[in-house]
């Protein structure tokens, strides 16, 4: 079971709500992935109507919602849609993107780190999207978010895990979960960066635009429950251990 | 030289000569075509010109697959809708192509208070969140009225954007703070020439100080920016690829705003030319596919100037926001004359209408993305 806060997860995959084609699609897949915490995008929901469309279809018990403050540019932006987020949603959990770049949608690092900080002492449970970059990864910790949400390649991408070194790193060094979001483009993908040892991955676009997204969903399901029950079966070490044709230390039992 | 290293676009622009655009357009070969499909996204300004050349045509289908692929990727299942509305029709400018051009002997209008609220309840009923608000530019409507105004549009609706005459710096400034997330301005032509023949009288006539605008707009921060050209005014291939350069330069240059383009094609309207330059479907598909290959994060804005049909199909080649139930017309959403618009409307559905087609075509309508918390 993964701990997040005051929350444990069975289900290691995380789901992003923007980009499919209809409410209902989106409802089927979050059901097939067996996800239990997904992302809504305050900028999308309706807050002045009692039953927003997009928060009505996730209304599922096993569900949990993780707003998201997309669109913000900065700390102070950012603080404000939390605030409004925690008060439509009635959750303090709030996933802190600050991205300024239009284009690929990269985070700011140092607005985020700021923003952080501010949020935690305003009792909220902070899930910061960053880069994958270990030093930001230890501060963001020590002013008290509840997990770190590196990038694996540019959001919507689907390139996969390009920041392998450096989530290597992360997950080495970090002591909160870990979540590997954006880029994940294949199951394999999710399958892969829950072997490395990331604690659960956050996954969108792959599912979302897929042809065929609730299969999709199922299939990033089956991935990431491959890549957790490897790593508990104990992965075999990659690389041979060498045996030199003539032994460079046999001389020390001989005659 | 990369275009984000000049200090300006004018600066920029006056580099090149658009008789060697055209050249270079009209020259490309299929291979530099295929050579740019397989950059798609990425594709250089020399990309582009081959993308918008004649020997791009019988590559429309691959473009077009491509383009699709891209927008998928980028935006998702979904198309943004917005509703323009006209808050006056005074203009004391002459445009040979506009119905409010000075010269033309219509009922003029511009919305009181009162009249914009009852527009305004006409709009929400049929669920938009984000408006475009229009005028035409006179001494009756300027910053005054658009400050009285914004404000009232911002407590109806989650995103406000402006097509409104060239502004100052702090003028945009203002108005950000007012509540506008979103400037459009469109050149019309790049064709320096062509525009003087288009723009006798008024204000606009200054090209330059319609060409510098975006930076204005994009240094008071601004976070849209709306470019693009009127496909009707010069050489279509031309003017898409200087909308291109401008784009490229703005984002090199203001990296923090978002940027639309737009590629209205000119209607009949009263007292209008024929466009000197025809620009068919088959050429605006081209055009469209061309900017969502150079550009996988723009956004592509299609208006109910074009036709159902084309609307229908033109959602998979790479457009991402469309309008619906327009009307051109100060006060047209509450009534049914049309005597006072700029331009005839071709898809005449109503936004419900439209949003079906969109769920049948498996797109998502999206009628909010915007929330002003976000701006602060």
């Amino acid at each position: 079971m993964l701990q997040i806060a005051d929350k444990t997860f069975s289900s290691r995959l995380f789901l992003g709500t923007g980009k499919f084609s209809s409410p209902e699609i989106m409802k089927e897949a979050v059901k097939e992935s067996g996800s239990e915490l997904v992302t809504l995008a305050l900028k999308r929901m309706r807050l002045a109507e009692e039953h927003d469309p997009l928060v009505k279809n996730l209304d599922i018990p096993s569900v949990s919602l993780l707003p998201n403050t997309s669109g913000a540019k900065d700390a102070k932006e950012a603080v404000l849609a939390a605030e409004l987020a925690r008060e439509a949603l009635q959750t303090n959990w709030i996933k802190l993107e600050i991205h300024p770049d239009q284009r690929y949608l990269l985070p700011d690092p140092i607005e985020t780190l700021g923003a952080a900080e501010t949020l935690v002492k305003k009792g909220f449970v902070v899930l910061p999207y960053i880069n994958a970059d270990p030093v930001l990864c230890k501060r963001l910790e020590e002013v008290g978010t509840q997990a770190v949400m590196p990038l694996g390649a540019p959001i919507g991408s689907n390139q996969g895990l390009q920041t392998k070194a450096m989530l290597e790193i992360i997950i080495e060094q970090s002591a909160v979960p870990v979540i590997v979001d954006a880029g994940i483009g294949a199951p394999s993908d999710a399958a892969s960066a829950l072997e490395m040892g990331a604690d659960a991955v956050l996954v969108n676009t792959a599912i979302a635009v897929a042809k065929d997204p609730v299969a999709m969903a199922k299939a990033f399901r089956l991935g990431v429950e491959a890549g957790i029950q490897a790593r508990k079966a104990g992965l075999g070490q990659k690389g041979l251990l060498a045996e030199s044709s003539s032994p460079l230390t046999s001389f020390l039992s001989e005659g | 030289m990369k275009p984000g290293s000049y200090k300006s676009f004018s600066e920029l622009f006056q580099t090149l000569d658009p008789a060697e655009v055209s050249k270079q357009v009209l020259s490309a070969s299929s291979a530099d075509v295929k050579a740019a499909i397989s950059k798609a996204g990425h594709c250089s300004l020399e990309d582009f010109a081959a993308l918008l050349s004649p020997a791009a045509e019988p590559f429309l289908e691959e473009m077009a697959v491509q383009a699709n692929r891209l927008t998928r990727k980028r935006f998702g299942k979904t198309i943004q809708m917005f509703v323009p509305m006209y808050l006056s029709n005074e203009c004391q400018n002459i445009c040979t192509y506009c119905g409010f051009s000075l010269g033309n002997k219509i009922p003029r209008l511009t919305l009181s208070k009162a009249q914009f609220l009852k527009e305004i309840e006409a709009v929400k009923k049929w669920g938009f969140e984000h408006i475009l608000l229009v005028t035409g530019e006179s001494h009756l409507v300027g910053m005054d009225y658009f400050l009285e105004m914004i404000p009232i549009a911002r407590e109806h609706f989650a995103h406000v954007s402006i097509e409104v005459q060239p502004l100052e710096e702090e003028d945009y400034l203002k108005l950000h703070q007012a509540g506008v997330e979103s400037v459009l301005v469109y050149q019309e032509t790049y064709n320096e020439e062509s525009y003087a023949q288009h723009h006798t009288k008024g204000k606009k006539s200054k090209f330059y100080n319609r060409l510098e605008t975006p930076e204005k707009i994009a240094r008071a921060g601004i976070n849209k920016i709306g470019l693009g050209s009127l496909l009707g005014l010069a050489d279509w291939r031309v003017d898409a690829w200087f909308a291109g350069l401008h784009l490229v330069y703005m984002r090199e240059k203001y990296w923090r705003s978002r940027y639309s383009l737009a590629f209205p094609r000119l209607q009949p309207a009263e007292g209008i030319v024929d466009p000197a330059v025809v620009t068919t479907e088959r050429n605006l598909a081209q055009i469209i596919c061309a900017y969502r290959l150079l550009d996988e994060t723009v956004d592509l804005s299609l208006s109910t100037r074009e036709s159902k049909r084309f609307r229908d199909h033109a959602i998979q080649l790479g457009v991402t926001t469309m309008s619906a139930g327009s009307r051109t017309d100060p006060g047209g959403y509450q009534t049914s004359k049309t005597e006072l618009e700029q331009f005839e409307i071709s898809d005449e559905r109503t936004p419900a209408e439209v949003a079906k087609m969109l769920t049948c075509a498996g797109l998502e309508p999206v009628w909010k993305d915007w929330d002003q918390v976000i701006s602060g």
